[in-house]
């Protein structure tokens, strides 16, 4: 007898699925006990938060659809933040959750939670099945919608009666007549190519701003080819990093709330700029009204809701990243763009990176060693904070697929999990975890997830005993009212470390920076943890406050105190 | 144009379970108010018809039917003038009625093409079909004999000509 829980394994199968990541529970047991028969290997978590977030990492580092299998409950709502994280940065993931048996559906019966209902927010659709005949189309419908198009999570809720009980219908030959309502589209029409090639080849000063669609689509070479005909500077958001490398001469790094200055003066001064699979977010734009008002703007996103969302764009592409570029560039002539590319070296030379060199140990400069002993060719997944900031700034990402970070949703505690889908999914790669003392614990258990099955993924942790963002926020703005900041009673993470059956490394002086990375890149026999003990106060800069026009960027502690920020957070 | 903030939105959707969970999270979400969502089966198989009256920014009304359009059960959403639709809605009035101010009661609603559905000795309820204004302005001549109750359908349009809604 083929049950539904045997067609969810076979469903996966058929993707190509090599690791399911979950942790199991009453109601989907019947699926569990089905994988047994597969050759899919499954990775048992500590917590169903950080099997999403090693499914995403998985999905990120491969651009193959991550899979989480959990049971129902707390086991789906502890899902809820992975699926967050993954909508917000558009990762292709399908969550399979067990439920209640369908009779006792809306009675409150035990570990009942309406996961479905929870997370349309948070998803790009959500099945709950409740006839065991749907589950081929079901399945096949998840993973295409997931992976298609604009990607995002699908949560997929099969009661256990379903999961159990025998299916008679086989998987649909094609889902056309299945989904009539989802399309997305693939290449735009000419008249905006043209209007696009007209834009470009008047602009004097051109930018390209580069995001998290570009590598999606996997237009990396295409942006490149671009930049390289116009001589047009390329910025990049945090989770475009790697779809342009940070090397190149065109590069004029990150830009927004803590960007480089000199991408943020070129997106002041420049007088077009092209977004490439990016969204215009508020951490980039800062205040909208006095956003490049002078620039014309062109937007290419695959996503049709995102044009005009933000700003309305002089021409829209609304297309594939990757098939856009490949016509566009057809069209294109190189610009004459010395003077302005001279501007802009002069403002590099200028308003460099910089952090102090005096005092104690500095995260910047860890980072930075650590951005050229792996010559930028190592993954580096990170949390969210100071240390994700920094780490951004001075990890000069060479490759794609290189750089995994939270940048819509700002989870804590994904880097470490992220880390592990990642180094699962790339098993050859050096893979860095960099995060933050406070993000850090809170996927902390997952160390013996990567214990177990022996990764060698390097977790750095930026330790300043602090919650270390919000800490420089309320030094700034705050006249330096702390408030729930101070980590006092942190564990010892190098014992910690050593409890799980890890390495643990630690620096203390900035002396020891190089010798001490070396050796836990040397170290391959399982997970490591360095826990570099920086100075406790350090802050980002260059910072636009929140709200703030990116003119009004400041590159060093001001003397006296910000008013308080009104824009987001 | 609508500068009132008044909005139709017409909407053929596969008929899913959730989907209309999903539809009003769109609209609750970016801070837009439904006056009226009006559901029925389509006359094909599997999918549904909205209409959906509602309230607020214009601004904001793009990026809204866009979100709709977005959601994978969405076939297409469409947000319609009146003057190249046809609009109706029906109301059914029960008023205060006696034997002396029924006849009234059925001339007034006579002036509107209304007609009496259920009489008694003290009440009375009147049917009523038009566009929207047309049974505000029905309802106010009957405030004077006391409303004791009403209910309205909600909005439905149709495009006017060969095309589809």
């Amino acid at each position: 007898m083929t049950t539904g829980a045997d067609v969810i394994i076979e469903s996966f199968r058929r993707e190509g699925v090599e690791y399911v990541f979950g942790l199991p529970g009453g109601a989907v047991m019947p699926i569990f006990d089905s994988i047994l028969d597969s050759k899919i290997e499954l990775i048992l978590t500590r917590h169903e938060q950080g099997a999403t977030h090693m499914a995403d990492g998985y999905a990120r580092a491969t651009g193959k659809t991550g899979v989480v299998l959990v049971t129902s409950g707390p086991g789906a709502t502890n899902t809820v933040t992975g699926l967050l994280t993954a909508n917000m940065d558009s990762v292709p993931m399908v969550v399979v959750s067990g439920q209640q048996i369908t009779p006792m559906l809306g009675k409150d019966a035990f570990q009942e939670a309406d996961i479905f209902g929870i997370t349309i927010p948070v998803v790009k659709h959500s099945y709950l099945v409740k006839d065991v005949d749907d589950i081929p189309r079901v399945m096949k419908e998840a993973f295409f919608i997931a992976s298609s198009g604009r990607p995002g999570p699908v949560l997929v809720d099969v009661p256990k009666d379903v999961a159990s009980a025998e299916c008679g219908t086989t998987f649909p030959e094609d889902l056309d007549e299945h989904l009539p309502g989802y399309n997305f589209p693939q290449m735009c029409d000419m008249e905006s190519i043209y209007a696009c090639a007209d834009l470009l080849h008047a602009s004097k000063r051109p930018l390209l701003y580069v995001g998290q669609g570009a590598r999606i689509s996997g237009a990396a070479e295409l942006v490149r080819e671009l930049a390289e005909k116009l001589q047009a500077p390329v910025t990049t958001t945090l989770l475009g990093k790697g779809a342009f490398p940070e090397t190149h001469e065109l590069s004029v790094g990150m830009l927004g709330m803590h960007g480089t200055a000199y991408a943020n003066k070129t997106v002041v001064d420049c007088d077009l700029i092209m977004a490439i699979g990016a969204r215009w977010d508020d951490r980039i734009t800062g205040k909208l009204s006095e956003f490049c008002l002078a620039a014309k703007k062109i937007h290419l996103d695959i996503d049709p809701a995102e044009h005009g969302k933000i700003i309305k764009p002089d021409v829209s592409l609304v297309g594939d990243a990757k098939l856009v570029l490949e016509e566009l560039i057809q069209h294109i002539n190189g610009l004459d763009t010395r003077e302005w590319l001279k501007r802009i070296n002069g403002w590099k030379n200028k308003f460099p990176l910089k952090y102090p060199k005096r005092g104690g140990l500095r995260a910047q400069h860890v980072l930075d060693v650590l951005s050229d002993l792996t010559k930028g060719e190592a993954i580096v997944t990170t949390d969210v904070g100071q240390h994700q900031m920094w780490c951004a700034q001075f990890y000069k990402t060479g490759l794609d697929y290189q750089w995994i970070t939270s940048g819509g949703a700002g989870t804590m505690g994904f880097g470490m999990p992220a880390a592990i889908g990642a180094q699962f999914g790339r098993p050859d790669h050096q893979v860095w975890a960099v995060v933050g003392d406070g993000g850090f614990q809170m996927t902390m258990p997952e160390l013996a997830t990567a214990a177990t099955s022996k990764l060698p993924i390097k977790v750095l942790i930026i330790n300043n005993a602090y919650l270390g963002m919000v800490r420089q926020w309320q030094e700034m703005f705050f006249e330096n009212r702390y408030s729930g900041v101070d980590l006092e009673g942190n564990p010892d993470f190098v014992k910690l470390a050593e409890s799980f059956g890890c390495k643990g490394f630690r620096i203390r002086r900035s002396g020891d920076v190089r010798r001490i990375l070396q050796q836990a890149i040397d170290y391959n026999d399982g997970p490591c943890i360095i826990d570099a003990c920086v100075e406790k106060e350090g802050n980002v800069f260059p910072m636009i406050p929140a709200g703030a026009a990116v003119s009004e960027m400041i590159t060093e502690k001001p003397k006296i105190a910000l008013p308080k920020p009104e824009g987001s957070t | 144009m609508k500068i009132d903030g008044k909005h139709t939105i017409s909407m053929r959707v596969h008929d899913r379970p959730g989907v209309l969970s999903r539809i009003a999270q769109v609209f609750a979400r970016r801070g837009f108010n439904i006056d009226s969502l009006v559901v029925s089966a389509g006359h094909q198989l599997g999918f549904s018809r909205m209409t959906i009256s509602c309230e607020g920014d214009p601004a904001q009304l793009e990026q809204i039917v866009k979100q709709l359009e977005k959601l994978v059960d969405t076939v297409h959403a469409t947000e319609h003038r009146s003057e190249s639709t046809v609009e109706r809605e029906m109301a059914m009035v029960k008023v205060t009625a006696n034997p002396e101010n029924r006849s009234e009661i059925l001339q007034i609603a006579e002036c509107f093409r209304g007609k009496a559905v259920d009489i008694t000795e003290e009440s009375m309820v009147v049917e009523v079909t038009g566009n929207s204004e047309k049974i505000d302005a029905f309802e106010k001549l009957l405030e004077s004999f006391g409303i004791i109750e009403r209910v309205r359908s909600g909005k439905v349009v149709i495009a006017r000509g060969a095309g589809i809604t």
